[in-house]
């Protein structure tokens, strides 16, 4: 006979604690969000007297107003988005295409390629030699700079080839019997096959792009280049009086242009999160990194 | 025309399933032409930006001068990495990182496991999904953005923390970002805001792979809650979890870079400098680059050998170790 331990007061004590604390958790992470999206709509006063507010008392739109007039923000918004573009197309093209041969295997030397992936992932030249790299390329202050360093994440790469090494091999075989060379396979067959798994490491790459601070910190020294997030972090510093003054106008709204340009670097990534958590909840990673 | 060269003859596409197929270089080459093809690309990433910057770690043994070139420059032998290890910054920079990486085991590694834990205990599946969504998110989010929060959040005049921690405990109003003392706190808080939810995801899968009827039959042998999370539950995860510890154990010493710097000014100097951005400030801002690579390839060498130790060490005590 078993007893149903589900009913004893020990073990509702327990659950009532464990959602307790599990909703605490919860709010501690999405709290500082809502306040900061309600904070990007109140007035300088409001947030300077009130500490803590999910909705602005009196709701004004000033500091968006000001940061779609302003060059600054514009140019790192237009910056930001572009390049994302651009390196999330060329990230998952190098990707992909690599991906596929190393997925075969009976392609002689595939395990040496294979072995210099994974062994970037254990041991890397380091932040001072890439850069010196980079540097020779002229690639200082470039878009590029943004883009390929990063272009292939190993990690990704692994992942990509363990899915195709997954597909059925029955289609790639008929097509090359109707006379496809391996690229065209690559394009007619595996790649309309792997539209998800396309989606999902676009997503990803392109909030790696989105996210990243440190190849601009490293690589970009001109202004006019700046990213979202070097402007987030320009504003929200402790140096951040000397980069307002950098802003062309004289008015602004000093604390609330902080609450909006945060949430200006955060929407797009708010906005595509139910995808991104979609494919992750599946398992797709977690599945494949095990082979 | 194309199909004329277009190999291979079906029958000399070997089994999927078998190793690759004993040929001469050069008709293996021109067999699968085209798969090398594809390969070039992305080979020449691996080999422009993973390898030229491995080869570029020889100017830690030289003194490096751009305009000299990496062959024209005058090589040194250890004499960066004497400096390194006598000079004056070397203690503060091991004693930092180390700290980090000593919080980090205590508090963010097994923060996960236990959010983890408590999840699998919620049998309420709606309410445990929504928590779930909730607290993915902040991974999603830059270090710039949790930078900027944390800023917000700490703020002298107006900040929720800030205000909290003076209504509650008094005293005077304090900027804690500026200070020494709060800089490791408020990292590891960060990193446990940050990291802890997704951190959850690869332990849960583990709990849900494990069979029902395992749970079914301690229940009928009358075991409680408790003995079936120790007996069950716990085991189940004991694996993944060594992984991630091996995994941890090798990023260590590279105590986020990216974090470190967004929070570090000139007030909390003595206790934010890590190898990390030690290099970033003195190889980058400073132009010291021979030296500064010494610093990156010690630090990559000690990454290295505390992978591999740990790994080891699984293996030792038993488990199955990632390599």
């Amino acid at each position: 006979m078993s007893v149903n331990h589900y009913k004893s007061l020990g073990s509702r004590v327990f659950d009532a604690l464990n959602i307790a604390l599990l909703t605490a958790l919860a709010l501690v992470t999405v709290l500082p969000l809502l306040y900061v999206l309600a904070g990007s709509f109140a007035t300088e006063s409001e947030i300077a007297t009130r500490p803590f507010f999910l909705w602005p008392e009196k709701f004004v739109t000033d500091t968006y107003e000001y940061i779609f007039g302003t060059g600054t923000f514009v140019r790192a918004l237009i910056t930001t988005i572009c390049v994302t573009a651009a390196g999330t197309v060329v990230q998952v093209m190098l990707t992909f295409t690599m991906a596929y041969p190393l997925a075969k295997r009976y392609l002689p030397g595939r395990a040496l390629v294979l072995n210099l992936v994974i062994f970037t992932l254990v041991f890397s030249g380091g932040m001072v030699p890439t850069y010196l790299v980079v540097r020779d390329l002229g690639l200082l202050d470039s878009y590029w700079a943004l883009i390929l360093p990063l272009a292939i994440n190993p990690f990704y790469l692994i992942i990509v080839k363990s899915f195709f090494q997954e597909l059925p091999q029955a289609l790639e075989e008929a097509a090359r019997i109707d006379g496809c060379n391996e690229m065209g396979v690559f394009f007619k067959i595996v790649l309309p096959l792997s539209k998800p798994i396309i989606a999902t490491f676009s997503l990803f790459y392109a909030v790696g792009i989105w996210n990243d601070y440190v190849s601009p910190l490293l690589y970009i020294d001109d202004s006019g280049k700046w990213t979202l997030q070097v402007l987030v972090r320009q504003l929200t510093s402790a140096d951040a009086e000397n980069a307002l003054a950098q802003l062309d106008s004289v008015f602004f709204p000093a604390q609330g242009l902080k609450f909006a340009v945060i949430v200006i670097a955060t929407l797009p990534i708010l906005f595509f999160y139910p995808f991104l958590q979609k494919y992750f909840a599946k398992g797709v990673l977690i599945g494949s990194v095990k082979e | 025309m194309a199909t004329d060269l277009a190999p291979p003859p079906v029958k000399a596409v070997p089994d999927p399933e078998r190793g690759p197929a004993r040929v001469p270089i050069r008709t293996a080459l021109l067999r699968y032409r085209w798969l090398y093809l594809m390969l070039v690309p992305g080979l020449a990433y691996f080999v422009v930006f993973k390898y030229l910057p491995m080869y570029g770690l020889t100017i830690a043994f030289q003194d490096f001068v751009p305009f000299l070139g990496y062959s024209g420059s005058e090589w040194v032998g250890f004499k960066h990495f004497e400096e390194l290890f006598t000079g004056p910054d070397f203690g503060r920079l091991l004693s930092n990182t180390l700290i980090l990486a000593l919080l980090t085991v205590i508090f963010v590694f097994p923060a996960p496991i236990i959010v983890a834990l408590m999840l699998n205990e919620l049998r309420v599946s709606v309410l445990k999904r929504s928590i779930q969504s909730l607290i993915y998110i902040p991974h999603f989010l830059s270090w710039t953005i949790v930078a900027s929060l944390t800023y917000l959040l700490f703020a002298v005049d107006f900040g929720v923390i800030a205000n909290f921690i003076h209504e509650v405990f008094g005293g005077p109003r304090t900027d804690y970002v500026a200070q020494a003392d709060w800089f490791r706190p408020i990292i590891i808080m960060q990193t446990l805001w940050k990291s802890t939810g997704w951190g959850t995801i690869i332990y849960l899968a583990a709990l849900a792979s494990v069979d029902p009827n395992l749970y079914e039959a301690a229940r009928m042998d009358g075991a409680g809650r408790r003995r079936q999370f120790w007996h069950i539950t716990l085991p189940a995860i004991r694996p993944t979890i060594v992984v991630m510890a091996i995994l941890t154990s090798g990023n260590l010493l590279d105590a986020s870079f990216e974090q470190i710097w967004l929070m570090t000014n000139s007030l909390n100097r003595s206790v934010a400098d890590v190898f990390d951005s030690y290099v970033y400030y003195i190889g980058i801002t400073q132009g010291a680059f021979s030296y500064s690579t010494a610093v990156g390839l010690f630090k990559g060498l000690a990454g290295v050998v505390l992978i591999f130790g740990s790994n080891w060490l699984a293996k030792r005590l038993g488990q199955r170790g990632l390599f």
